[in-house]
């Protein structure tokens, strides 16, 4: 419970509103419960002395009293209700404020259906707890307070025996409600199950088909099915007792006051009006007592998503802007220098990255090889501080790259990393990603060199062109292409590229390389590659094994040395000359 | 619901279609009997409801008004039987009827699902696999609601309207009609306010999707987000869409606001009116109190059905919508047919010829160009080409995944036509390039829950081909289950997976679609010498990717642009430094040096 405090500094900012809300839930309760006073007095007139004069200024006592009513109940729900959804925009603004400044291990950590999860249903849940269970603790808290002690005024023990079966409502629709809601989690996850079924038989349907097992597919999704079916059948079972039951117990109530109040009348201790008044205040108060086990669901359902939100909003986010970030540094040239930088991803992880030094001077054009898993990416990840060094310093123009201003470097970092994405918006926004603002001529000419003019040529759109589920789908090398050309586009001082050409035919690389020369002049760049074309004009060449700098050089020099660079280069003769030969 | 994806097939259109709706209720017909049944229930425990006003009516007016004890005894223990009886008729009245929809909705799903298994490969080209899937499930489940409390809660909801109605008109039809002066009003509220919800509810899904479109493709693309700086601008996007979101949100806020005083009011109304007109009668004597109190009871008492009758339109719009969507697929007869009198493929020696074979996706775009070939039994034939050359279209059809336009496929001289389709499936393995693994373990993708194939012959094959031996690594060797579709295990493990599942089934014709991304060197010498075994002693058809395979191949079929252009042996073809030549250097330049070292 104690985390739904964390919400009390939205609530202070609506402080007036809510107030408000809680002033108007009073007035209409004031009003209804007027009525059934009207009620009994006009019934009770009717056995003594009634006037046609008094029925009707008694008939237009009760609407009017329900017109003002009605009036605050529909402000109640403006005041309240908005606010509710006021503070639930809020939430989610903050909640995602905060997301984005979350590290990259957090989402390595955390899946995007996880934090979906928790942006919509967390908050949703949280969203009930602001708006209708308060609104419908106050109202029944007070409702419940006015209604008792009318009754016990007009009648005391009376008032006792009809709220006897009260309370026992309220027990049943808290605990009812709360087995409906762990059923029904039952039933969703065999509903995905379900799902999950026949996506994988639908996109199997090759194999399915080839072997023949369409039988035995129908027989899995018909067993499942049934499975679905006995789970809903759980939640039927009490969700069917859930109505009889509510009539049941309310219905008792009134049988009490037809019974106990009428041999009270017969006695003449109680009047037919007061009978009439006391069912009419057993309808006022029969919502408000089973709100009263629902509000107690949500408060529970809600406490529970907050403490899942409060662990993503304590999240820390270590790569945070140092305090002692030089705010002077306003931008960098790009020598770059890693003095026996180590790295692990967890405490208890093995190091990927063990005492690395090199340095790159600005302008210099450095080449990473190695085999997969050699820590060649998590190397690169370290320059723009998507992750921060276990031990050692990175350095720029001398400067520990944690000093600098965390934007400051990475504007000046174009990256191109393994895994490309683009965003489902037009390609020219797409390349245009990291400007201030889209200029045409930059797009173009970032386009040209990464050999996408062509591409954009043959679209209908152009740049134009919408990428994603809404629009196209681009090729492997396409989309590699296009990242490379946003990485260009915001005319880094230090170029990455991390293995940016695995999905790009060998002649269209050439060509990109060809370009890009130009291009890196006076910029300090990294280019991971597999392939020895490639790596071979770099102004040095770093051999990365099992995270350690396994050897180091031109090409020239590390081809003389004979050592692992060499064995691969040697190899790709070989082949070349067996091409030859067969 | 909860975490499903959003919908695009939005809700819209007729809520009433009589076609439909003959189609929908010749489900229920197996369940004849919970029909009955629920409609009877539904008339005892409408009535009940009602009698119990007109039971407090006699209490006041013969048992309090002439101090009758016994007589209020009398009528209380009425009261409590009445509500007794009524709780558990309603009861039982919920559970068949859901039960009953229930069970309609898993034999519709069931069929769907059998249905779509039988449709033929061109409905799963052109059908994206999400619409698909909603089909079965979303679609489906829409039909739920219409089932279960749709079509038997309207026939309730009116019964307890009717016995209502006839109580007050038994009392005093004049007050009757007087109270239910407001329902009108009422109805026209009801109905607008229904309306604008909708309207509202549409908007607020919009922008719903919306919103978590964004969030799914800024969570995903956060690495871009950060390095290119670009926080601010972003957390600006968002707060737009948030904002549009909120404000949709609260639209319907006023719409709820509204509507619910304006019922109170109305409900005040009608007792203002009780009191006024049914006072005035008391006054003359014309009419006793009991008669008012049981009105003003009934005024409550109405006011929720016609509520509910209201929201049946949302249910039968719903409803309407899903299930002419199922009924399009179910009315979907893109199937392969199968001969009347098939022809006997018991002793195949596993000859294949293709005679003048022209074959399209799509009428007039021909990917086969007459094409004719042989192969003899126990051959092995490559089929080399560049992408779209039209080589998998080859398998495809050898399996009748398509039938042909023109030109006969024969295997041992039989047209493929000829034979039922099922047999002639149970005869050729087909080995894909992506493999596809099934939830479940290595045994049951291996077997494939076959019943023909024993499990000494699934450990066998899984030996022959060497995918034993990591097998056998696994903490639960052939029980370890896949997750994922195979997401813990290599690239190279789940072919090795898939060449013991085509030699498992033992088939006379293999097809072979060889995969093209790289793996290490050791996994590519096991895959080689699988490949090898896989290839003896059956009549194989491989699309070919491994110099190995070409090299070892009987004969070599070269595809360009939908035409057999060359044929032969590796050499010979070589030799003739045409489009095999070319390919050949081609694919091998391809390579990278990852595959090498």
């Amino acid at each position: 419970m104690k985390s739904l405090f964390y919400l009390n500094k939205y609530f202070k900012k609506y402080k007036f509103r809510l107030l408000l809300g809680v002033l108007f839930i009073l007035l209409s309760n004031a009003a209804q419960v007027y009525i059934p006073i009207l009620l009994k007095e006009s019934i009770d007139l009717l056995r003594t002395n009634m006037s046609y004069q008094l029925l009707l200024k008694y008939s237009g006592m009760i609407v009017g009293t329900a017109i003002i009513g009605g009036f605050f109940r529909f402000l109640i729900r403006v005041t309240i209700i908005i606010v509710s959804r006021k503070i639930e925009f809020d939430l989610r603004s903050d909640f995602w404020k905060h997301i984005q400044t979350l590290p990259t291990r957090f989402f390595q950590n955390n899946s995007t259906g996880n934090i979906m999860a928790h942006a919509t249903n967390d908050i949703s849940a949280v969203r009930m707890y602001i708006g209708p269970a308060v609104m419908y603790s106050v109202d029944t808290i007070t409702k419940i307070i006015i209604v008792i002690t009318i009754m016990l005024t007009l009648a005391p023990t009376l008032t006792i025996y009809t709220l006897l079966p009260l309370p026992l409502l309220s027990f049943f629709v808290y605990k009812l409600s709360k087995k409906i809601h762990s059923k029904f989690t039952k039933i969703q996850e065999k509903f995905s199950e379900l799902t999950t079924k026949a996506q994988e038989s639908f996109s199997g349907i090759r194999v399915v088909k080839s072997y023949v097992i369409e039988k035995s597919e129908v027989n899995h999704f018909t067993k499942l099915s049934g499975e679905y079916l006995d789970r809903n059948m759980e939640k039927i079972k009490i969700q069917a007792l859930f109505m009889p039951m509510l009539f049941l117990i309310t219905g008792i109530s009134v049988i009490i006051v037809i019974w106990v109040g009428g041999s009270m009348v017969i006695e003449n201790t109680l009047t037919l009006g007061e009978i009439i008044a006391f069912i009419a205040y057993l309808g006022l108060l029969i919502w408000p007592v089973i709100a009263f086990g629902w509000v107690l669901n949500i408060i529970q359902q809600a406490s529970a998503s907050m403490k899942r939100l409060l662990k993503i909003f304590n999240e820390k986010n270590d790569r945070v802007e140092n305090t002692n970030a030089n705010s002077n540094i306003k931008t960098i040239n790009g020598d770059i220098e890693f003095k026996n930088v180590s790295f692990r991803y967890g405490p208890k992880l093995e190091e990927v990255l063990k005492n690395i030094s090199f340095k790159i001077p600005q302008g210099n054009f450095l080449a990473i090889i190695g085999h997969t898993g050699s820590g060649k990416t998590s190397l690169v990840n370290l320059i723009p501080r998507l992750f921060d060094v276990t031990s050692g310093e990175i350095l720029i123009d001398g400067i520990n790259i944690k000093n600098i201003p965390i934007n400051v470097l990475r504007k000046n970092i174009g990256m191109v990393s393994q895994e490309t994405f683009l965003f489902s918006d037009s390609l020219k926004n797409n390349l245009g990603y990291g400007l201030k603002e889209i200029n045409e001529e930059i797009v173009e000419r970032v386009a040209e060199i990464s050999q996408l003019q062509k591409d954009v040529d043959n679209f209908s759109e152009g740049l134009e062109t919408i990428l994603g589920e809404r629009g196209i789908t681009l090729s492997g090398g396409q989309k590699q292409r296009a990242s490379l050309a946003r990485a260009l586009a915001i005319n880094p001082k230090i170029l990455i590229l991390d293995d940016s050409f695995s999905a790009v035919d060998t002649n269209t690389e050439e060509e990109i390389l060809l370009k890009l020369k130009e291009f890196m002049k006076g910029r300090t760049s990294i280019i991971i590659s597999h392939r020895i074309s490639t790596v071979k004009h770099a102004d040095s060449i770093i051999v990365l094994e099992n995270g350690v700098i396994a050897e180091r050089g031109t090409h020239n020099e590390l081809v003389e040395k004979k050592g692992i660079y060499a064995d691969l280069h040697n190899k790709q003769l070989l082949e070349e000359e067996l091409e030859e030969i067969e | 619901m909860r975490g499903s994806p959003i919908n695009t097939d939005d809700i819209q259109g007729k809520a009433y279609d009589s076609k439909l709706m003959r189609r929908l209720l010749g489900y229920i017909k197996p369940y004849k009997k919970y029909v009955v049944l629920a409609i009877l229930l539904n008339i005892i425990v409408a009535g009940l409801g009602p009698i119990r006003p007109y039971l407090t009516k006699i209490a006041v007016d013969d048992a309090i008004a002439n101090k009758d004890y016994n007589m209020l005894l009398y009528v209380v223990v009425i009261l409590v039987g009445t509500l007794l009886f009524q709780a558990v008729i309603q009861f039982a009245l919920t559970y068949f009827t859901q039960l009953m929809g229930q069970k309609i909705i898993y034999d519709l799903r069931i069929k769907l699902f059998s249905h779509i298994q039988k449709l033929s490969l061109k409905y799963f080209d052109k059908t994206p696999i999400g619409r698909i899937v909603t089909r079965v499930t979303n679609d489906v489940e829409a039909l739920n609601e219409l089932f279960s409390s749709g079509i038997v809660m309207v026939f309730s909801d009116i019964f307890i309207i009717l016995w209502i109605f006839g109580f007050m008109f038994f009392m005093s039809w004049k007050l009757a009609l007087i109270t239910l002066s407001v329902l009108p009003v009422l109805f026209y509220a009801t109905f607008l306010f229904r309306k604008k919800v909708r309207d509202a509810y549409r908007q607020e899904r919009k922008y719903l999707s919306r919103l978590n479109s964004y969030m799914q493709e800024h969570i995903t693309g956060m690495n871009i987000v950060q390095i290119f700086n670009k926080e601010k601008d972003e957390f600006k996007n968002f707060i737009e869409i948030n904002y549009n979101y909120r404000n949709a949100l609260i639209r319907s806020v006023f719409y709820y606001a509204t509507f619910f005083p304006v019922v109170e009011i109305l409900s005040s109304i009608s007792v203002a009116l009780i009191i006024w007109y049914g006072g005035g009668k008391v006054i003359q004597d014309s009419m006793t109190i009991g008669v008012l109190f049981a009105f003003i009871q009934y005024t409550e008492m109405f006011f929720r059905p016609i509520r509910d009758l209201s929201e049946k339109y949302n249910i039968m719009q719903t409803a309407m919508a899903a299930s002419e969507r199922i009924f399009e697929v179910l009315d979907d007869q893109t199937i392969i047919p199968n001969p009347d009198n098939p022809k006997k493929l018991d002793n195949i020696k596993g000859s294949v010829q293709f005679k003048n074979v022209i074959f399209a996706y799509n009428e007039g775009e021909n990917v086969l160009k007459n094409v004719s070939f042989d192969i003899n039994a126990g051959e092995t034939v490559a089929i080399v080409g560049a992408t779209g050359a039209g080589k998998t279209s080859i398998i495809s059809l050898l399996t009748r995944f398509y039938d042909i336009q023109k030109g006969e496929i024969n295997i041992d001289g039989i047209n493929i036509k000829e034979i039922d389709k099922f047999e002639l499936r149970k005869k050729i393995s087909v080995v894909l390039q992506d493999v596809f693994l099934f939830s479940g373990d290595i045994k049951s993708n291996i077997g494939l829950n076959s019943e023909y194939i024993s499990e000494k012959r699934l450990l066998e094959a899984a030996k022959i081909v060497g995918a034993d031996k990591f097998i056998s690594k696994l903490p639960n060797k052939y029980k370890e289950e896949v997750k994922e579709k195979g997401a813990t295990l290599s690239v190279g493990q789940k072919q090795l997976i898939s060449f013991a599942r085509a030699l498992a089934f033992d088939p006379q014709i293999l097809i072979l679609d060889e995969a093209t991304s790289s793996v290490d060197t050791e996994t590519e010498i096991l895959i080689k010498k699988a490949i090898e075994k896989l290839l003896v002693g059956r009549t194989s058809i491989v699309i070919a990717h491994r110099l190995s395979t070409i090299q070892n191949a009987d004969k070599i079929i070269v595809m360009h642009k939908g035409e057999i252009r060359e044929s032969g042996t590796h050499q010979k073809l070589l030799a003739k430094k045409g489009i095999y030549y070319k390919l050949y250097q081609l694919q091998y330049k391809e390579q990278e040096i990852s595959k090498v070292v």
